[in-house]
């Protein structure tokens, strides 16, 4: 395959997985920002969004204060934010468009209509008006893309340069959000009332508040919610499944000059596989997921450098 | 449905005669259309029009706005072509298609036909389409133009011409696909109906032309699809029939040259190219060579080329053909070359570079078609007719300023077929565009795209100004 489409295909799947994360996260606020608190706590959830993605920069430059309404329309609307829905999803689909002879009709026209729709809503101000459904929206946009995508496309190299995409930004993305609520809960002396909402708010963001529930089957401790998203193998987002995936990937589409990288994803793996939440909460846990980042950023490089960036001959 | 009206003007009318009554090659056709609500037309109308644009069947219109896609606009109504009528232009652009491919290697090798008197020297080698390059260079299987958009019309009482041909990278034809996969949708009772000739094994045929005429003998020639890239007005096209194909879409940066020859990168490391059907013109291939600002080319392609070491579809230099200053002696290339009569006729074309035609031009401009003889999709030509006054006395003082560079031809009646309009059915202004194949054997599919002007009385079917498409119906025998 050739290095470009495949970096193209790599790409595709980030953007509509990171589409799908800020869609989360944004939901997630927004329902916690109706629970009971004062001022500060609220701007503190707002805050918190632009610093997982890092944003506070870009943010700040374009807005005098952090307001509900401004950090939406930053996140949501504006072209300029690499992270926001509307140029994750035009990036998505501008990467499909450049590679839709790699694509079954089906998944182009999936990824066409997101963004031929993505266009109409934010007209007719749908994230304004029904924030909750317009979240909703681009999160089964992404189911739907990733169901297409494992349903028509041949299993080659195209699906897994695909997955690897997929499972290099979601590991990514539930490393920051952990380690973004977890902070918080550090900094945030507020009633203990609070924290029930705070874990199940972290847990629905990732789909996770009922896996939780038929995990442990028990009240839910920042340990647990930790020991969930970090080390489960069966829990779809966690950094265990993601990593195990990306492995499993990258094996597949390894070349003469991969085998580095794929010592790394496995030394990864093997860490997640065999390691313990209490040694990772003693060691303090924003070191270990800063950590991880940096390793999720090595691999990601370094997949560029193996398969996707043009070599000179 | 509303009953079509036949053509205001003395057009001949595809679908209806002169006294109104539906011509018999349409009739079953036009039994199913009255049968239609115009609500249900209308459903169809706009289900095809969102459908196109799912699929993202789009193009960008030059010098607008960056990234502005737009539909062409695509009518039910189909073009029928009866079978003795396709038999009689079939045969006609194989022949046509057969002279001009021995025409192009005549002026690479020996020149022939110069010296016979048939062509004159000036007309070859100082026109800017020649290339030097290509001379005494020998291309897999002598074949030069192998994928060929000859652009027919129908005049006056129902004749065919041949306005002009297409032979360098002629685009069309994924529109071609899709329309018939639209109108099987959404009418697909007519189809029950009329028995319709197939062209979806187009990409098939294209592939294995492509194959044939590999540099080396292998049985697994690798064969790719040369784009300038996703912004390119065809880049739907380019993607569409390199995914039609299975071979890989690349653009230049996707190639390189190296020990004479060509590459591509790929997660596997570099793979040998064969066969390239490149959709990117002859300036832009290789910056060593033409021109250096080009990036959409690959540097040290063309050595590789001239060594035969890889396969251009279609071959540098075809421009020599299918210039509108060669057009006219078309013609006698197929009486030098195959000792036939063409088939097809020609428009009577007056050439501004000799000083009688040129008076006869300038005399008649407000009658008169005239075009830049390098120019393409409908960009700097005249309309005589349908232009005022001042806009003919401008165009005057151009072709003054630089006679050789204009060529004038008749104001053709363009024959019409019934389509949807605002206020109904009307009759509208049709060409078509039939594909030519051109391998071991020249193949063609029996259809082609049929664009069609939807300004009332214009007789300018590109896109780019406003056209839009039809289905084109080959009937079986």
């Amino acid at each position: 395959m050739l290095s470009r489409t495949a970096d193209n295909l790599f790409w595709m799947c980030r953007y509509i997985e990171r589409a799908e994360n800020t869609a989360r996260m944004l939901d997630v606020n927004l329902q916690m920002s109706l629970m009971p608190q004062d001022a500060a706590t609220r701007d503190g959830l707002w805050r918190a969004v632009l610093h997982i993605s890092e944003l506070q920069h870009g943010y700040d430059a374009r807005y005098p204060a952090v307001t509900p309404l401004d950090v939406l329309h930053y996140m949501v609307r504006e072209p300029a934010n690499p992270s926001s829905i509307y140029a994750c999803l035009r990036a998505a689909r501008e990467n499909a468009r450049a590679v839709r002879g790699s694509l079954t009709t089906e998944v182009w026209e999936t990824y066409n209509a997101t963004w031929l729709e993505l266009q109409r809503h934010l007209q007719d101000q749908l994230p304004e008006r029904s924030p909750g459904k317009f979240f909703e929206w681009v999160k089964f946009r992404a189911h739907l893309a990733r169901g297409v995508t494992i349903g028509t496309m041949l299993e080659d190299e195209a699906l897994h340069f695909l997955r690897l995409g997929m499972h290099l930004e979601r590991a990514d993305n539930t490393a920051r959000l952990l380690d973004v609520k977890f902070h918080e809960a550090d900094v945030d002396t507020a009633a203990r009332a609070s924290e029930f909402y705070r874990w199940a708010a972290l847990l629905s963001s990732v789909s996770g508040l009922e896996i939780y529930r038929k995990v442990y089957r028990d009240v839910i401790t920042p340990d647990r919610v930790a020991e969930l998203l970090i080390l489960r193998p069966d829990m779809p987002r966690s950094l265990l499944a993601s990593v195990q995936a990306l492995t499993g990937d990258l094996e597949r589409v390894s070349n003469q000059r991969s085998a580095e990288t794929e010592r790394r994803a496995g030394l990864l793996h093997a860490e997640l596989r065999y390691g313990r939440v209490e040694d990772i909460l003693r060691g303090g846990l924003h070191r270990y997921l800063e950590r991880f980042l940096d390793r999720i950023n090595d691999l990601g490089n370094r997949i560029s450098q193996d398969f996707l960036v043009p070599l000179a001959a | 449905m509303q009953h079509p009206q036949p053509a205001p003007i003395a057009a001949y009318d595809e679908m209806l005669d002169a006294r109104g009554e539906v011509r018999p090659h349409y009739q079953a056709f036009s039994q199913w259309l009255s049968q239609q609500s115009a609500d249900a037309m209308a459903a169809r109308q706009i289900e095809a029009d969102l459908s196109f644009r799912r699929v993202g069947i789009t193009f960008s219109v030059a010098g607008d706005e960056a990234g502005t896609e737009r539909l062409i606009p695509f009518d039910l109504i189909p073009r029928i072509i009866p079978a003795d009528e396709w038999q009689r232009l079939d045969a006609g652009l194989k022949q046509r298609v057969r002279a001009l491919n021995m025409f192009i290697h005549d002026i690479y090798h020996g020149h022939d036909i110069v010296r016979a008197g048939v062509v004159p020297a000036e007309q070859v080698f100082l026109n800017a389409q020649y290339r030097p390059e290509m001379q005494d260079v020998d291309v897999a299987e002598d074949i030069y133009c192998h994928i060929a958009g000859v652009d027919i019309v129908r005049a006056g009482a129902g004749e065919f011409y041949v306005l002009e041909d297409n032979l360098r990278v002629p685009s069309g034809v994924s529109y071609m696909l899709e329309n018939r996969k639209m109108s099987m949708r959404l009418m697909s009772e007519a189809f029950g109906r009329v028995n319709v000739r197939p062209v979806a094994h187009y990409p098939d045929l294209l592939l294995d032309n492509l194959r044939e005429v590999a540099p080396r003998s292998t049985d697994d020639p690798t064969v790719v699809v040369l784009t300038p890239g996703m912004y390119n007005s065809a880049y739907f096209e380019h993607a569409f029939l390199a995914q039609q194909m299975g071979v890989e879409l690349v653009e230049g940066q996707d190639l390189f040259v190296e020990q004479n020859n060509v590459y591509m990168r790929t997660t596997r490391g570099p793979r040998r190219v064969d066969v390239i059907y490149r959709r990117v013109d002859d300036d832009f291939l290789d910056p060593l060579s033409f021109r250096a600002d080009s990036a959409l080319g690959v540097p040290g392609l063309l050595s590789v080329y001239r060594a035969g070491r890889v396969t251009l579809a279609n071959a540098i230099g075809t421009g020599i053909a299918d210039d509108k200053s060669t057009y006219q002696y078309v013609p006698d290339m197929i009486r030098f070359y195959l000792q036939e009569e063409p088939i097809l006729a020609n428009v009577p074309t007056w050439r501004c570079s000799r000083p009688d035609e040129l008076s006869h031009v300038l005399a008649h401009m407000h009658e008169l078609v005239v075009k830049e003889v390098h120019g393409a999709g409908g960009y700097g030509m005249l309309v005589g007719p349908s232009s005022t006054r001042a806009q003919v006395e401008a165009f005057k003082e151009r072709v003054r300023s630089r006679p050789a560079n204009y060529i004038a031809q008749p104001t053709l009646a363009l024959s019409t077929v019934p389509t949807y309009v605002e206020s109904g059915v009307a009759p509208r202004h049709v060409d078509l565009r039939p594909y030519v194949l051109c391998g071991k054997e020249i193949r063609t599919v029996p259809g082609g795209l049929c664009r069609v002007a939807l300004i009332e009385g214009s007789l300018v079917v590109n896109s780019s100004q406003g056209g839009g498409t039809k289905d084109t119906w080959v009937l079986g025998d």
